[in-house]
Parts: structure tokens; sequence; C-alpha cells
């Protein structure tokens, strides 16, 4: 009953997969699909400290390191462009979106 | 022995349900709970797999600062919520079908892989065993992956610079102050001396040049 690479995989492989159900299912829910992408990252940073703990080389953690920095900035970046177009249509409804374009 | 596969259990099925929740809860604050649990238990994760910096580091960043600014941003905007729901239903079948697809895939994939013998060989820098987790990592982050650092900060100030100017806005009722004309205002810009005839006032062409 030891725990081994494969269990992390499987966990990091459900979380992938939530996350892009996320997206689809809430498809005009902006906030949530924001969310369902941070489960995205998180299932990655998974798989990179699993493999660098299994493997013995930290450098997979630096990595993760740097993946969660990117996500917090897309995180910033996301909901700053969110409260612009809100201020500018009065919703958050994807499907107006495609509105800005020309 | 039993412990460790205990919590792995234990974080591993707290987060997997509270990622459920996320993607299905009707409110979006309880989403953004949810995810805070996630996130949390994803931290216990790191901490068993001997990460300790990176699970501390995720309590910090995503519980303190991700989840909060979602939070904030949620309760900012007066949005139905309701109104956003349409349609999970209708999309319910068509997305557990691919989800499931991709899901067997991945598993499929975690399921049949063998490490190749030759990696161990490559290794870059292996992991120290007499120092702690948040040494070893500092040990090769402000070495061998400086720049890799540095251009870290460099993505968190364009997105904090970015940030700001999106939704910095001027309201044109509000009056600020101006430090430099403030200072740069001599007795001569604020007063003008006038020779009033007695009996006649202030004449028009005198009080024009007094507004300029």
């Amino acid at each position: 009953m030891t725990i081994g690479l494969g269990h992390y995989l499987a966990i990091a492989a459900i979380l992938f997969t939530l996350g892009i159900l996320g997206i689809f299912l809430n498809r005009k829910n902006i906030i949530v699909i924001l969310m369902s992408i941070e489960l995205i990252l998180l299932s990655v940073n998974i798989n990179l400290v699993a493999f660098s703990t299994f493997l013995g080389d930290i450098v997979g953690q630096v990595f993760a390191l740097l993946v969660l920095t990117v996500a917090a900035a897309e995180a910033a970046i996301g909901l700053a462009v969110l409260v612009v177009y809100f201020r500018n249509r009065g919703s958050i409804a994807v499907e107006d979106v495609n509105l800005m374009k020309g | 022995m039993i412990l460790p596969a205990l919590f792995f259990y234990l974080f591993a099925a707290v987060c997997v349900a509270s990622a459920v929740m996320v993607i299905v809860s009707r409110n979006p604050v309880h989403s953004v709970l949810f995810l805070i649990l996630a996130f949390v238990n994803a931290a216990g994760l790191f901490i068993l797999m001997g990460a300790e910096f990176l699970g501390m580091m995720l309590i910090v960043v995503y519980v303190g600062a991700v989840a909060v600014l979602f939070l904030f941003v949620i309760m900012m905007l007066d949005v139905d919520f309701v109104e956003l729901r349409e349609g999970f239903i209708q999309y319910l079948p068509i997305g557990i079908v691919i989800g499931g697809i991709f899901l067997f895939e991945l598993l499929l994939v975690v399921g049949a892989w063998v490490i190749n013998p030759q990696v161990t060989k490559t290794i870059t820098a292996a992991i120290p065993t007499n120092v702690t987790n948040t040494e070893a990592l500092g040990l090769v982050l402000y070495t061998k992956y400086i720049h890799y650092f540095q251009l870290a900060g460099m993505v968190l100030l364009v997105a904090m610079i970015g940030a700001i100017v999106l939704t910095l806005r001027h309201k044109a009722n509000v009056k600020r102050q101006n430090i430099n004309v403030q200072n740069a205002r001599t007795p001569e810009m604020a007063m003008a001396m006038r020779k009033v005839a007695s009996g006649q006032g202030l004449q028009d062409a005198d009080a024009a040049e007094w507004v300029k």
C-alpha cells in the first residue's frame, strides 16, 4: 500500500479533467472558467512536483514555482479585464465578447 | 507506513471532491471557497511528497492572494449569476462524454508508462539529503536558475502594471492636487493691483484680465 508516482499522476489527471469539464459546463460564467484554469494549472503543478520528488531532481520544483507565478499573473490580468468589460457592458456574458471584434 | 497512505487518500479525496464542487456549485462565492479547499488539500499532497516550500507557497499565493482576488471581483460585480448558469444541463451530457474520454486516455497513459532507466543519469540538480526542502530549492533557484527567477519577477511586475492600467479610471469631476503648478505659483500670478475710481467699482475690462 505504498503511494507511488502513479497515484499522484492519477490525481493530477482527474483534476485536469475536472478543469476541462468546468470550462465546458460553465460556458457563460467567465469567473468559473478562470477558476477551472486555476485547477488545470494546479494539476500541472502536481505533475511537476511528483516527478521532481520521485526522480530526485529539484528542478521540477523550480518550474512548479514559475507555473505558480504565471498562474497568479494570469488571474490578476484576467480579473482586471473582466472588471473593465463589466464596466463597459454591464454584464459578463461570454457570448457577447465577440462583439468587440473589428 | 500506513499513515502517509491514509493521508494521501484523505487529501486526494477532499481535493477531487472540492474540485467537483467548484465547477457544479450554484453560487460563485461557494465555488471560490471550494477552490480554496482544493488548494489547501493540494498543499497537503505537496507536503506529503516532500515539497514543503511549494506547499506553503501554494497556500500563501492561492489562498492569500488569488482566491481573495476572485472573491473581491465576484462581490464587486453586480451580476445575475442564475442567468449565467443557463445551458448547464444542456452541456452536461457532451461535457461528461468528452471529460470521460479525456480522463480515460490520461489514465491509460498514467497506467502504461515506464521511466527510461537513462533518465536518472541526466538529472540536472539532485535533491540534497542533508538540507531542508526550502534550502535545497534556494541553492538552485538563486544560482543556476537566477534568470528564471528574475523572469518570474518581471512577469509579476508586468501583471501588476497591466492590472493597474486596465482598471485605473480618472473621473472627470474629481479635483486633484497638482503640486508642480502650486509650487510654481508666484504672487504676480495670484494677485493683481487695480486703482478703482471712487464710486465706479471694477470695470469689465479689468475683470476679464483678472480671469485670465
